[in-house]
Order: structure tokens, then sequence, then C-alpha cells
């Protein structure tokens, strides 16, 4: 367990639980930091989180499989969110969701074979004055076209090193 | 074009965000001055109820009527929480706010909580803002540095921390009792309601929920006075300005300050560029993804509360999504409805089944393998689901279905009768 993170963080965390008056309203803090060092929660995370939170693995659990956006699978390296949500879809979202699968050959939901890149759909990102916008890692694209993909992919694979 | 001098973007730069000493230059924390130097906390919330502003997250209730409700004089632990989860499809004004000027939502937090008797304020902001949690934090340490948060805020004895929350994606969180859920790290189900979040809200204490955008139009109304607020309004009964989305089919997408009572078509034509790729306009989703489509025969009405109302829709955000004449309507619809029945929270019967069944028929619809019985169920789940579900998620869901079979029957009709969709054939 100690492995998820290091003993330094886990004790950082622990003091802020201490310090706080409502220790469980850190619930998403320690989730995020979980995910932040190991790029998705996994049930022995979830473990750590319920022992440094003073909660059981179910108080957990029921909270970290609500959020879209902590991952309870493994993800590659970077994950792909694609916006389906009104904006993005009236101008083409649909498309450039086709050409990623083209272009990783991975459907929806997937993973590439050299663990990089994990493709899904997402409600807005409130981009929508930007649609169609797709969010790779921590970077949002804008008026994203099926022809500008590969070149943002490159970019992407350059930017997360061997 | 209507010229109109901005009050929340009045520090918005291309791709710069304002900070601290230029939101000062241009009047920034003038009206949390004035507030506590000159004003009593009542007086305050009299300023605000005599301003007529109406909360900008969605449900445009009365912000001086919800404060009303606050137990303000009594002693206690209480909260004001500010609703940033701004996850609802069509709007991204919250965004463009925090992005041009973090300090403005800060006052307003400030003036609201030394109205409110509050020592305490939360901001939940939704996952995808990671750019905007980073302006609030710097904007906060600023804030800090300069005696204008935390312990005797300059110097008027006044105390008042406000911590950063962000969240991990889930429509369902914007509405104010999940969001109360949320933030106590507990799985974000609404809750009963009564009670009321002004009577017991978060951790069991008072709790006043405010929009972003309601907040940020608090500096100016002390600042300037709610008769000068609510003549700024081009309505009889509105006030203030709102922050327009305007995004679909525009030539221009984009965020815009205006009056409110902009007229909808003049606000297409001049700050969206009218329709896109020279197409004719269909119809548009007035408010976010939940409220009930206006069409070209409504382009002369004011976006205002009450004249929205009376159509049958709502101004709710302020986030404008147009369609073109080539649009489906019924796959437009279905759009909107997968995100609902996807962001559902599973709590009530009405909203997670109900809403994958509207879902069920609109592709059947659309597929082309539709029937009139098809039509009247869907009329059916109007009735069974509005006014049913726990939460108004399932309700505003249901604004797009009902907008469809209002103004649009006959398409959903021709898909029937066709076998397929006749826009797509």
């Amino acid at each position: 367990m100690a492995m998820l993170l290091s003993e330094k963080q886990i004790a950082q965390l622990k003091r802020r639980v201490t310090e706080t008056p409502h220790p469980r309203e850190m619930v998403l803090d320690v989730l995020h930091a979980i995910q932040e060092a190991k790029g998705w929660v996994s049930d022995e995370g979830i473990e750590l989180a319920a022992a440094i939170l003073g909660l059981t693995p179910l108080q957990v659990e029921e909270i970290a499989t609500f959020y879209d956006k902590i991952y309870r699978r493994p993800v590659g390296r970077k994950v792909i969110h694609v916006c389906d949500s009104i904006c993005c879809w009236s101008r083409g979202s649909e498309a450039i969701m086709l050409r990623l699968q083209q272009l990783l050959g991975i459907a929806p939901g997937e993973t590439t074979a050299d663990g990089m890149f994990t493709l899904l759909p997402t409600c807005c990102l409130g981009a929508c004055g930007d649609a169609p916008a797709v969010r790779i890692g921590k970077n949002l694209y804008g008026r994203v076209t099926p022809e500008d993909l590969a070149g943002i992919l490159e970019g992407e694979r350059t930017e997360a090193g061997p | 074009m209507r010229i109109c001098a901005p009050l929340l973007f009045k520090n918005r730069q291309p791709s710069r965000t304002v900070f601290l000493e230029g939101y000062r230059k241009t009047g920034g924390y003038q009206g949390l001055k004035k507030a506590l130097r000159d004003m009593t906390p009542a007086a305050v919330r009299q300023e605000v109820k005599a301003s007529a502003l109406r909360g900008r997250g969605g449900a445009g209730f009365s912000t001086g009527l919800k404060w009303s409700f606050f137990p303000a004089d009594e002693p206690g632990d209480k909260y004001l929480v500010c609703n940033g989860d701004e996850m609802e499809p069509g709007t991204f004004k919250d965004r463009q706010l925090l992005l041009a000027d973090p300090h403005h939502l800060l006052e307003g937090i400030l003036i609201a909580c030394y109205a409110l008797g509050i020592a305490t304020a939360y901001i939940f902001l939704r996952d995808a803002y990671r750019d905007c949690a980073a302006n609030l934090e710097r904007a906060m340490a600023e804030a800090r540095d300069a005696g204008l948060l935390g312990d005797n805020i300059l110097g008027s004895g006044f105390n008042c921390e406000i911590h950063l929350h962000r969240s991990a994606g889930r429509y369902v969180c914007g509405e104010e009792t999940a969001l109360l859920n949320s933030l106590e790290g507990r799985r974000p189900n609404p809750r009963a309601k009564p009670p009321f979040p002004a009577v017991k809200g978060l951790f069991g204490k008072p709790t006043a929920l405010n929009n972003i955008e309601t907040l940020a139009n608090v500096p100016h109304i002390i600042t300037g006075g709610a008769d000068w607020y609510r003549g700024l309004a081009l309505t009889e009964q509105g006030a203030g300005t709102k922050l327009y989305g305007l995004a679909g089919h525009i030539e221009t997408p984009g965020c815009v300050e205006l009056p409110i009572g902009m007229p909808l078509g003049e606000l297409i034509r001049d700050f969206g560029g009218g329709v896109w790729q020279q197409r004719s306009f269909k119809a548009c989703l007035p408010g976010g993804a939940s409220t009930p489509y206006l069409t070209a025969a409504h382009l002369d009405v004011a976006l205002d509360y009450d004249p929205l109302e009376q159509l049958g829709t709502r101004l709710g955000t302020g986030g404008v999504v147009v369609f073109d004449d080539r649009t489906c309507m019924v796959a437009a619809t279905l759009n909107l409805l997968r995100f609902f029945a996807r962001e559902s929270c599973g709590w009530c019967t009405p909203c997670r089944d109900g809403l994958p069944l509207v879902c069920w028929l609109l592709e059947r619809i659309e597929s082309g393998q539709g029937s009139h019985e098809h039509l009247a169920m869907l009329q059916e789940q109007l009735r069974h689901i509005n006014g049913r579900s726990f939460c108004a998620l399932a309700l505003g869901a249901m604004g797009p279905v009902e907008g469809l079979l209002r103004h649009f029957t006959e398409e959903v009709v021709d898909h029937i009768r066709r076998g397929c969709c006749p826009l797509k054939n």
C-alpha cells in the first residue's frame, strides 16, 4: 500500500485530515493525490485512502465510483476526453471521435497497446465557445478538426517523452 | 449594434487574467470597502433585494429573497457555498469570468458573507476548470496578503475564510443538495427538501448557495446602488446585465456581457455573427441544455426571466445554443437526453429508468423504426417524469423533449411516416 504514495505524502495527508474539522470532506483530495501518483485508483488505492481518512473502503468506493474523472480501472499515460455534449455534437464531435478511433486503432473505453492513450467520451467540458473540444491529459484543445488530430497526438506523445 | 459598458467583464482581455493590481485599478474592492465601512449587514441585504438580482445559475430565484430566508443574525456556524459546478451543456460563462478576473468572485463572496453573518465560504469548482482553480488560488493568496481575506478584513473586525474545493466531474453536483453531499465527502445523491439548505445545509448548518455569476454582481450593486443596477436592464421588470453564451451553429461563438432583456435575434445577429455558413435559423436552446427550444417565431423575445417563462421556457444559464435549418431536432434532442440519462445519479426511478426509456424512444424514431405508439409513449413519459423525480435533473432533462413535442411534432411525425430521418435522407 505504501508504494502508492511516499511515506512523506501519506504523513502530509494524514496531518491535513487531523487538522480539518470535517475529515471526510478531504476524500476527493486524497483520491486526487493517489490518482496523480499512479494515473488511476486501484483497490489498494481505495484501501489506502480509507486508512488515511479513517473511513471504511466501502465509504470511499461509493465516492470513487460516482465521479467520472476518478479512474477505477487502469488508464494510459494520457486520457483523451472527447466532448459529446450538444455544442460539440452540433459542430462535428462525432467525426472527431471516429477519427481518433482510426488513428489510435482502439474503441472508446480502450487503451492503446503502448499504454500511451485511453479514449473516452465525456460530457460538456465548458468549452462550448470553442467547440468541438477535446481534453488530452491536462491540455484542452478547441475548434478541433479531424485533420488536426494526427498532429495533436504527435505533440502529446512528444510531451510525454519515452 | 448595441453598446453596453461591461460590469463583470470590464477587465476582460484576450488570453490574459487580471489579478489584484489590475482589479483595483478599475474600482475593485470598493464595494467591499463601502459595505464594511458604511453599511450594516442588513443594509447590504436590503440593497441586494432592492436590486432585483436573480440567480444566474439556472433557476433564476431572487437572490434577495433567498438571502431573506437565511438566519443571518443568529449565532453559530453558517456557510456560504459558491456553486461553480457549471456543467450545463452550452454554459461556459463562469469559466470566462474566472479566466478574466478571479477577484470579482472573491469580492462578491466577501460581501455576501458579511451580509449573511458568515465566516466560512467554499467555492465548489468543477474538475475541468484547472486553469480557473489556479487563478483562484493565486487571487486568494493576493487577497490574504492585502488584508482582504482572513481575520479583521480591512480593519473592520469582519473575519472570513474561503476554501476552494475541486470536484471530480458529475453534472448532478450542480444540484445544490447533491453539491453539499459532495462537499462533505459523501456520495452526491441529492437530499430531500425540506429542510432547505438555508436551515440545514453543509455539515447540518445554515448554508447560502449562490452561483459564481450571481455573486460577481454583488459588488456592483453595492457600489452603484440598486436603482442604477435595475436600470441597466432593457426590460421593465429585469435587472442588471447577463453573461450570454453563444454556441452551436453560430458564426462567431463566444461569451458576451449585455443587458438583461436583450432581444434573442439581435444577440445572435450582432454578437454571434448570425447563423453559420449563411444558413437559416431553425431553433435554439435559450439558456442551456435543460431549457425548452425556441423557434424562428421567437427571435424578438427579450432574454429575461419572465418573458421566457411566458413562452414556456427559461432563461436558465443564458447559454444560447443555436441550430441551423439542416439540424434534425429529434437527433439534437436525443443527444441532449443521452447526456441527462448518463448524468442521472440513479437515486430515483423516474430519472434512472425514465430517461433511458426516453432515449430509446427517440432512437427508434430517429432511426426510422418509430411508430405513433412511440410518440404517444414519449408524451406519456413527459407526464410521468415531470414532477415525479427526486430533484430537478429529470425535470430539466425533459425540457428539450417538451420543446420538441411543442414546436416540432410535425418533424417527429415525418420520421415515423417516412420510416427514416427526413433531414438525413
